[in-house]
């Protein structure tokens, strides 16, 4: 009891000397760090989610062309989950004279199960509940094409109803085509009355479950196995590929982010140890002496530390609460998604690192302390003790390294950081301190105080190296996070440029392309590319004749029971990219052209021999290139295109996806009276949903960096303070050897600027390589390589480490040399 | 305490160096000695020995009988805790403990209960009552060294380990200081170890030992 009132009583006593503060800033900043991008994330995490969910009504979608098993519903009802089913079909919709083949929607009570659809019926609002029997909503679209109102009256089948409201923002939005029509949505229980639902119907059955996430993922599993064929299950991630590549890409900087944080916090709080560690020799040896057991040491600063952790963690979790809440009120898009609240979960995971990194960099360096030599008390050269055994430190890594793992959220980008983190600390040490001594050794052609300098951090080789690896460390985290950004953002601008095609037409008759051109030029709008579409079936792969039952994958068995789209052309399209074998030849007969994906799913490689069933003739052809193709770029894309004379004779029609300006909008029911057999598909409003969450996401790793920058500040204050002492000492003594402050100033300053540009480029040279490594490997986008980096990395780390140095030492050059030394 | 054939020797390059040879003599209770030598004859070393704050390369010392390095680090901690007190020429006080909590610390670390009024009245019998919540470094070195005299008697020890304890002042506050630690000493009964290079000062111990290039020259 009494060593818990002494350990309190010297915390309270070092506190009061400023002993803590620097371990304190760090850890509170290492806390708030974390639990700000915790917290941040994960708000961010559920917006998106439940964006990503209001794109399919649900958490888990089947789709399927026949009616269900009971089973299914019975599955997830029996784990308590929700389940509502809706089936959709194409129909005309009539008023007055005109009509319109629209997508129609039929929904159960409590339909959807996530998202909100909003309607104007007068006025806007959310809808609380599904149109009442007798009622459908109707999108825009059909209004304008229908010269209909609100309140006015349709034809569905043998049925009128009255459109009670206009969808102004519509949920649960199939992926393919005819989910571009414009939707219609109405009570189950009107269906029947319509006569619609008759042998051979075109019907879409939709099964909509939500639940637990836990759930969720069973359920998915569950059903998985016994899905049928033609049975399509989709969760939020399968619903839109470029969102899920943007969420995921995302969910990795985020941790990236936070890792960042943890690495920033952890040097700062390794140096504050160290200084700690150093400061509190002497009084370790004292106790020692005075009877204190290693035991006893140990538990008095245990206790501290403990102390300190939990005033840390608090402070640490509110500031992060306060950050996060701050930084979301800070940005437009932000404030107005009413983003959900946090769960506890971030600061529950924050306050556990905060303790992980305390253990980790601080309370391992104190193990030293314990076993500080009472000796010392009688000869102060003796130093600290040598730092103790592996296996402690094997421990700590094994902490850190699953606190790492924990927070980047993926093992792969965890791995990726903390194995350039580990390289990075040898690397930089050996490096820092073998550079620090081969420049001290030729040094003399320089001025005085760049000589004194060199000699000073040469001399100091232990503690000048481990500042640059904590500044190296630091910087590489901060330079890589500006790298990746970088690209990232980069990557998203590019994926919806803002003239994204935002129409599909399909069902072009041959006869129809010189036409439409005409039509094109005429609206003054550049004429869209028309590709020529033939369905087919792959019946052969290298003269083996292949069926569903070869394939266990449900997608690649899909792709063989069911025809595909072929397409034939001279010139490969734009947006594609060769990835192996070569594009033929103006004259080139006989050849294939696979998109990579595909190729890979259903086992064909560069050079097999292909045989397509068209309309009940066959023909072969060899495979002389594979493509990648970007599905998300809302252009028109093919998995197979052949060369010309393969396909030209089989009837064919042509598909075209073009861009129309909102000004312009018009022009597109123009297009569709003219061309009345022209399915003409409106995919803008699909673009600007999906743009509208890029944006949030992209602001987001912004706001994320900027706060992690700041975190940065903290390392550069502890690696400052790190040498302080020393440094206070030595001016004192040169002071009273005659040195002057303009001398000491330019020697500090010197010292400052080698251990900065000695930083700044290793933390250049580390960024290049990490950044690489995410770029290519976990993150998966294209790393740029700008040699601007070296300048920031090498001109910035002189520059702030200057700049800081300075301001910090300020005041020891202009202290009387007695009060110092007679301090020591 | 005994002291029989305390040799140290340590690795300076590639050769062992003998930094004390052979030392032998015999302390009674209630003693006092003197260890006496020119810098870097092996005083310091010695009285780390003796006090067990180092290890021997070959030799022994006995403690009231016990032979202080048959224990190990820990061992000896509790044995210094429990018999000796220390005064050192740096005075060594933690900074960050005011006068009457470095006074306190070795009780506390004992698990002493008492320990606040003990110390109280340790400072008081060193003239410091009216500086005990000063920090050490608003105190001057007289005023230091006496406060670490105070730590020192505290615990009531055995037995006093001193490493020249006036090297940081000035001669008339170090004449002071060895007046209240020998007027302490006889005091509590203390036995007496002390090294210093001041004959004058050696002459106030009842013996006195003198080491040459770490061997006992008389």
């Amino acid at each position: 009891m009494n060593l818990l009132r002494l350990s309190l009583n010297l915390l309270r006593r070092d506190w009061r000397a400023g002993e803590w503060r620097v371990l304190l800033l760090a850890l509170v900043l290492a806390v708030g760090s974390l639990a700000t991008v915790g917290l941040f994330a994960d708000r961010v995490r559920q917006a998106l989610q439940e964006q990503a969910q209001s794109l399919i009504g649900a958490d888990l979608r089947i789709t399927s062309t026949r009616p269900f098993s009971s089973d299914y519903r019975q599955q997830a009802l029996a784990r308590g989950m929700q389940v509502v089913q809706s089936r959709t079909f194409p129909s005309m919709v009539s008023h007055g004279e005109r009509v319109l083949l629209s997508e129609l929607q039929a929904v159960e009570r409590g339909y959807p199960l996530r998202g909100k659809i909003e309607i104007d019926d007068g006025e806007l609002h959310v809808a609380e509940a599904i149109p009442a029997s007798g009622t459908v909503w109707v999108d825009e679209r059909l209004l304008r094409r229908l010269g209909l109102e609100v309140g006015g009256e349709v034809g569905i089948g043998a049925r009128r109803f009255e459109v009670a409201a206009r969808i102004v923002k519509d949920i649960d939005q199939s992926i393919g085509f005819a989910s571009f029509a414009p939707r219609v949505l109405m009570n189950e229980q009107d269906l029947a009355e319509t006569g619609l639902l008759q042998e051979g119907s075109r019907l879409s059955y939709r099964l909509m479950i939500a639940g637990e996430a836990k759930q969720v993922a069973a359920l998915k599993v569950a059903l998985q196995a016994k899905l049928s064929g033609n049975e399509k299950l989709e969760d939020v991630r399968d619903a839109r590929p470029e969102i899920r590549t943007a969420l995921e890409r995302a969910e990795s900087f985020l941790g990236l982010a936070a890792l960042t944080a943890a690495i920033l916090a952890g040097a700062a709080m390794a140096l504050a140890a160290r200084r700690f560690v150093l400061r509190h020799l002497d009084g370790c040896a004292v106790m020692r002496c005075l009877g204190a057991q290693q035991g006893q040491v140990l538990w008095l600063f245990l206790n501290q530390f403990i102390l300190l952790g939990l005033i840390a963690v608090l402070l640490g979790s509110l500031l992060g609460y306060g950050t996060q809440a701050l930084l979301v009120e800070s940005i437009a898009s932000m404030r107005d998604a009413n983003l959900p609240q946090p769960s506890v979960l971030p600061l529950l995971q924050a306050s556990v690192s905060g303790f992980a990194l305390l253990l980790g960099f601080a309370f391992l360096p104190l193990l030293q302390l314990r076993k500080v030599s009472p000796l010392r008390v009688l000869r102060r050269e003796l130093g600290a003790p040598e730092a103790s055994g592996w296996l402690v430190y094997g421990v700590a890594t094994l902490v850190l390294a699953s606190l790492f793992l924990w927070h980047a959220g993926s093992l792969k980008l965890g791995l990726a950081v903390l194995g350039g983190l580990l390289a990075g600390l040898m690397l930089f040490g050996w490096l820092a301190w073998l550079m620090l001594h081969g420049l001290a050794r030729n040094v003399f052609f320089m001025r005085s105080q760049w000589r004194h300098a060199f000699n000073n951090l040469s001399r100091h080789g232990r503690s000048a190296a481990v500042q640059v690896v904590a500044l190296s460390l630091g910087g590489m985290a901060l330079l890589v996070l500006t790298m990746v950004r970088g690209d990232l953002l980069q990557g998203w601008q590019s994926k919806l440029p803002p003239e994204t095609p935002n129409r599909f037409v399909v069902n072009i008759q041959p006869d129809q392309v010189e036409a439409i051109r005409d039509f094109f030029k005429q609206q003054s709008l550049p004429a869209p590319e028309m590709q020529p579409m033939v369905r087919g079936r792959l019946v052969e792969i290298g003269g083996r004749a292949i069926s569903g039952d070869d394939y266990p994958d449900p997608r690649a068995r899909g792709l063989v029971e069911r025809e595909f789209n072929l397409s034939y052309m001279t010139q490969m399209p734009s947006w594609n990219q060769l990835v192996s074998g070569r594009w033929w030849a103006e004259d080139g007969k006989g050849e294939l052209s696979v998109e990579e994906g595909i190729a890979k799913t259903l086992g064909i490689k560069l050079g097999d021999e292909l045989t397509y069933d068209v309309a009940g003739s066959r023909f072969t052809a060899k495979v002389t290139s594979l493509r990648k193709v970007e599905w998300d770029s809302m252009k028109v894309n093919f998995f197979v295109i052949t060369t010309p004379e393969l396909l030209e004779d089989y009837p064919s029609s042509y598909l075209s996806s073009f861009y129309l300006p909102s000004d312009k909008v018009r022009v597109g029911d123009e297009l569709s009276r003219e061309f009345p057999n022209l399915l003409l598909i409106d995919t803008g409003a699909v673009i600007a949903q999906v743009r509208g969450i890029m944006d949030q996401i992209a602001q987001t790793v912004s706001a994320v960096f900027l706060f992690t920058l700041l975190t940065g500040l903290a390392v550069l204050y502890a690696a400052l303070l790190s040498t302080q002492d020393e440094r206070s000492h030595e001016a004192a003594i040169l002071r009273t050897l005659g040195a002057d402050s303009r001398y000491l100033r330019r020697l500090h300053l010197s010292e400052f600027a080698v251990l900065g540009g000695l930083s700044g480029l290793f933390a250049a040279g580390g960024a290049v390589l990490l950044g690489w490594v995410l770029a290519r490997f976990v993150l998966e986008i294209p790393a740029s390589f700008d040699p601007l980096i070296w300048l920031v990395g090498i001109g910035g780390g002189i520059l702030i480490v200057t700049l800081s140095g300075w301001l910090a030492t300020r005041k020891l050059t202009q202290q009387p040399p007695l009060r110092i030394l007679a301090a020591d | 305490m005994q002291a029989a054939g305390l040799t140290k020797q340590v690795l300076s390059g590639d050769s062992p160096l003998t930094i004390l040879h052979d030392v032998s003599f015999a302390v009674e209770a209630g003693d006092s000695l003197a260890i006496v030598g020119a810098s870097g004859s092996g005083k310091s070393t010695l009285l780390g020995l003796l006090a067990g704050l180092d290890v021997p390369t070959s030799g022994s010392v006995s403690l009231n009988g016990a032979d202080i390095f048959a224990q190990d680090e820990d061992g000896r901690a509790r044995l210094r805790g429990e018999l000796a007190g220390f005064v050192f020429q740096s005075f060594q006080l933690l900074p960050a403990l005011n006068a009457l909590e470095n006074v306190m610390l070795p009780l506390e670390l004992a698990g002493v209960s008492d320990a606040r009024q003990r110390a109280e009245a340790s400072l008081q019998q060193v003239g410091l009552t009216a500086r005990a919540h000063h920090l050490p470094k608003h105190l001057s070195g007289g005023e230091q060294q006496r406060v670490a005299l105070a730590r020192a008697f505290v615990s009531q020890p055995k037995i006093l380990f001193a490493d020249e304890p006036t090297g940081n002042l000035d001669a008339a506050t170090g004449a002071q200081v060895i007046d209240l630690m020998l007027e302490l000493n006889r005091a509590q009964g203390t036995t007496l170890i002390l090294v210093t290079h001041d004959d004058k000062l050696a002459a106030r111990c009842k013996r006195q030992l003198r080491l040459a290039a770490g061997e006992v020259v008389q």
